[in-house]
């Protein structure tokens, strides 16, 4: 399957991630699985006139699409004009650019949170009305409107995350070019469920500190970051702690809160990002799942029972007090 | 041939967006307009946020320099706090900084600069055949080589900042990791990989012989490795005299250490000046901005909806003492007073600033290495900062591709006024109000124009010579 990618209004962060693809490279993986870039801004050798050339018979139907990439955030401003990015050389705004080639695609594929949901690029006043493909934050609709289904049936493909794994987009990839993505595929927020089934929470290496809510009071502390440094891993979907980032690591692991960046308005969170909102000393955002007065009572008997050790290594910034060795038998 | 327009874009291999008119007469350009075609405003997201959410979006200005941006927050709320970071936190946050630009710098060369040389337009040249198997875009041995590299340099990020880009693990007092004693180990293997490639495929040499050339013409004579292949092919076009810069060089200076920055700051314009940030101002006479030419601490960012047709850029156009400057790798090896660079800025072309990068590449493992090698992972990583309700900070740093400055102004806990100027927004500037050209403009002119080229050559080894980042351009 061939791929456009095009880069809308974002970091190109995204791109950047995917690089870091690893065993094989980006390259490699996408030659086995009979995926190649039609264009891809950051790396194909075709600049300028060719491009144009090229998203022309792309449009024309001339050259057949199976995948169109969008990353960051379409801005539709100033007044709906979409001019606040022009594709260069062309004369036209992105805005016109993906609504004409989205229809032309097999399937389209927003990568990153810019592009699902707005993500940062919307942030603020949101002055440049900056939007997702097929989601306003929460909200459905985006550029290309609720009931935009690709020629298979399936809603834009949402591969959420700032950035975004380079696994999540690979392997939506390759899923889509083995015919395996599926609608029921995807969760309601149109993210591939491989990825969005889990929490930043399963695999998170504070789960005992979680346990005994022993927490970190200040960021280098590596308690967990529930209860006072804004850590919203428990309800945030990712697969970051089970498959790691860059050698095997994540957020928490490095000893910062998760903010769900996977997630609509992550960029809007109404708090700062590493600080917990509470009401009468008790965090506001609990887990989703959970009634909220099993989990404080839970919560109570824990913080009661939390072992020394635990307890100390939450407030330090390295563990000083090891585990007991079991005395041995006999 | 009489003279003509071209319109060149999308004009890819630059981080970001970006937009050429030309004009040409006698097939060589005479004239360059750089539009930067996409305004996201941050500097308006930023209005109304508390000072730390910074750390957070700042860094999403730009998925290539996000370690940069984040260096550069960091300060500004540092300087607005009075704060400092422990000593180790500093070589902490100097290593995952020096890991971003190692590794941009070889995305730079490998994937974005050296492909143009692979194409079809030189076969012929008695290079060609060698640059095809190393550089062709997507594949050559030599580009995916680069890539498998520079992404497990990047689990030293991972180690220390969790993820890259975009970690929060930078804070005004430190840093959120404190990494153990077998961390360091760690990356140190590492950072021996890393070595491995620069000495095996990007210089064919250990990397001292390198960072110990003293003249260009030194550095004309390095016959192996990628960087030899370039310099072939280099002297084969005359890239050396192509592309000159205004031939002022900025540098905030990198890397700030226990012992002063790693690399020094400073003015280079054949003699060495302090940089002082009260000189830059803003000019907005060719941007689609209202208001006038301002320092960045009163700066504003005010787009103009109509997109008036005396304009052609979001790109604001700033200027230090009036001038345009350039600002880069060649600029902070030159400033820092490597006799290598401070010889190349005479030239001032293409050649000498891909040179000039080629260097860095060298100091900067060897940089790394040495801060590494002083890392006590016993030490303290992290102190509180408490940031005032009120105040101002400023915040330079070094990205890969050049200055960077936060402005920062906050009023009643809440930021009032944000600022950014980036690399790319002094190298890509547009006009100011005198109708200087800005960095690139300037560059452009007298570049050769073959007929019946429509996205001329030359033009695009000068433009990516700059490595600029059009996402922090504007941000």
């Amino acid at each position: 399957m061939n791929i456009l990618w095009l880069q809308a209004a974002g970091c190109g962060g995204c791109t950047m991630s995917l690089l870091c693809a690893e065993s094989p490279g980006v390259f490699d993986l996408f030659e086995g699985a009979g995926l190649e870039f039609l264009w891809h801004p950051t790396l194909s050798e075709a600049t300028g006139a060719e491009v144009r050339a090229l998203l022309e018979r792309v449009e024309s139907g001339a050259q057949p699409l199976d995948i169109l990439c969008v990353e960051g955030a379409v801005l539709t401003g100033p007044k709906g004009t979409g001019r606040y990015q022009m594709l260069a050389g062309t004369g036209r705004s992105l805005l016109d650019w993906v609504r004409r080639l989205a229809p032309c695609a097999a399937h389209v594929v927003a990568v990153g949170t810019c592009a699902t949901y707005g993500g940062v690029s919307s942030a603020g006043e949101n002055m440049t009305e900056a939007t997702g493909l097929q989601f306003e934050g929460h909200h459905r609709g985006g550029i290309l409107g609720e009931d935009f289904r690709d020629p298979a049936g399936l809603p834009v493909v949402n591969v959420a995350g700032c950035p975004t794994h380079p696994d999540w987009v690979t392997e939506t990839l390759m899923m889509l070019s083995a015919g395996e993505l599926r609608a029921e595929a995807l969760d309601a927020l149109g993210r591939p469920r491989f990825y969005a089934d889990t929490l930043i929470h399963h695999g998170c290496p504070k789960n005992e500190f979680y346990e005994y809510k022993a927490s970190a009071e200040h960021l280098s502390e590596i308690g967990c970051m529930m209860e006072h440094l804004g850590c919203i891993g428990t309800q945030a979907v990712g697969d970051c702690n089970i498959r790691g980032w860059n050698g095997g690591e994540s957020c928490t692991r490095a000893g910062y809160p998760c903010i769900a960046c996977t997630a609509p308005e992550f960029e809007e969170p109404g708090h700062g990002f590493a600080e917990t909102p509470k009401f009468a000393g008790i965090p506001v955002g609990l887990p989703t799942d959970m009634p909220k007065a099993w989990f404080m009572a839970l919560a109570s008997l824990s913080k009661a029972a939390t072992p020394a050790r635990v307890a100390r290594n939450a407030v330090a910034d390295r563990v000083e007090v090891p585990p007991t060795l079991r005395k041995p038998r006999g | 041939m009489n003279g003509k327009s071209l319109l060149v874009g999308p004009f890819n291999r630059v981080e970001g967006d970006l937009e050429i008119r030309l004009d040409i007469a006698g097939g060589r350009v005479t004239r360059a307009e750089a539009n930067s075609p996409l305004f996201r405003g941050f500097e308006r997201i930023m209005l109304g946020k508390r000072p730390e959410d910074a750390l957070t979006i700042t860094p999403r200005i730009c998925g290539i320099c996000s370690i940069s941006q984040s260096m550069a927050a960091v300060l500004a709320l540092a300087d607005l706090a009075g704060a400092e970071m422990p000593p180790e936190a500093m070589r902490a946050a100097a290593i995952l900084h020096g890991v971003e630009n190692l590794c941009d710098h070889l995305t730079h060369f490998y994937l974005f600069f050296m492909p143009d040389f692979a194409r079809p337009a030189y076969a012929g040249r008695g290079w060609h055949g060698q640059m095809a198997e190393r550089f062709t875009a997507a594949e050559g041995s030599g580009l995916r080589a680069a890539l498998e590299a520079r992404a497990r340099l990047f689990h030293i990020v991972g180690l220390l900042g969790g993820k890259w880009p975009h970690t929060l693990a930078i804070q005004p007092g430190g840093v959120t990791r404190a990494p153990s004693a077998r961390d360091r180990i760690r990356m140190q293997a590492d950072l021996r990989q890393s070595r491995a490639f620069l000495e095996r495929q990007l210089f064919g040499a250990p990397l001292e012989s390198f960072a110990a050339l003293e003249t260009a013409e030194a550095m004309a004579a390095w016959e192996t490795g990628d960087a030899g292949l370039f310099l072939r092919a280099a002297d084969d076009l005359g890239l050396a005299a192509m592309g000159r810069g205004p031939g002022r060089f900025l540098s905030w200076g990198a890397y700030p250490l226990p012992g002063g920055p790693g690399w020094s700051g400073g003015l280079w314009d054949g003699a060495l000046h302090p940089a002082d940030p009260a000189m830059v101002a803003e000019d907005l006479s060719h941007s689609w901005m209202l208001g006038g030419a301002a320092h960045p601490m009163q700066g504003e960012t005010l787009p103009d909806e109509d997109m008036r047709e005396t304009a052609y850029s979001w790109c604001k156009a700033p200027r230090y003492g009036g001038l345009a400057i350039e600002t880069g790798a060649l600029a902070r090896q030159a400033v820092a007073g490597h006799p290598l660079a401070r010889e190349l800025a005479e030239q001032a072309g293409v050649t000498a600033r891909v040179g000039g990068r080629l260097l860095e590449i060298a100091r900067l493992q060897l940089l790394l290495e040495d801060t590494l090698a002083a890392l006590r992972p016993e030490s303290r990583f992290m102190e509180r900062a408490e940031l005032p309700r009120e105040g101002e900070g400023v915040g330079l740093s070094e990205a890969a591709r050049g200055s960077l400055g936060h402005w920062i102004r906050v009023e009643g806990g809440r930021i009032a006024g944000y600022q950014i100027i980036a690399p790319t927004t002094w190298n890509f500037s547009p006009r100011d109000a005198s109708g200087t050209p800005g960095p690139v403009e300037a560059a452009l002119v007298g570049a050769p124009v073959a007929e019946g080229e429509e996205t001329p050559l030359s033009v695009q080894h000068i433009v990516r010579s700059f490595d600029p980042c059009m996402n922090c351009t504007v941000h």
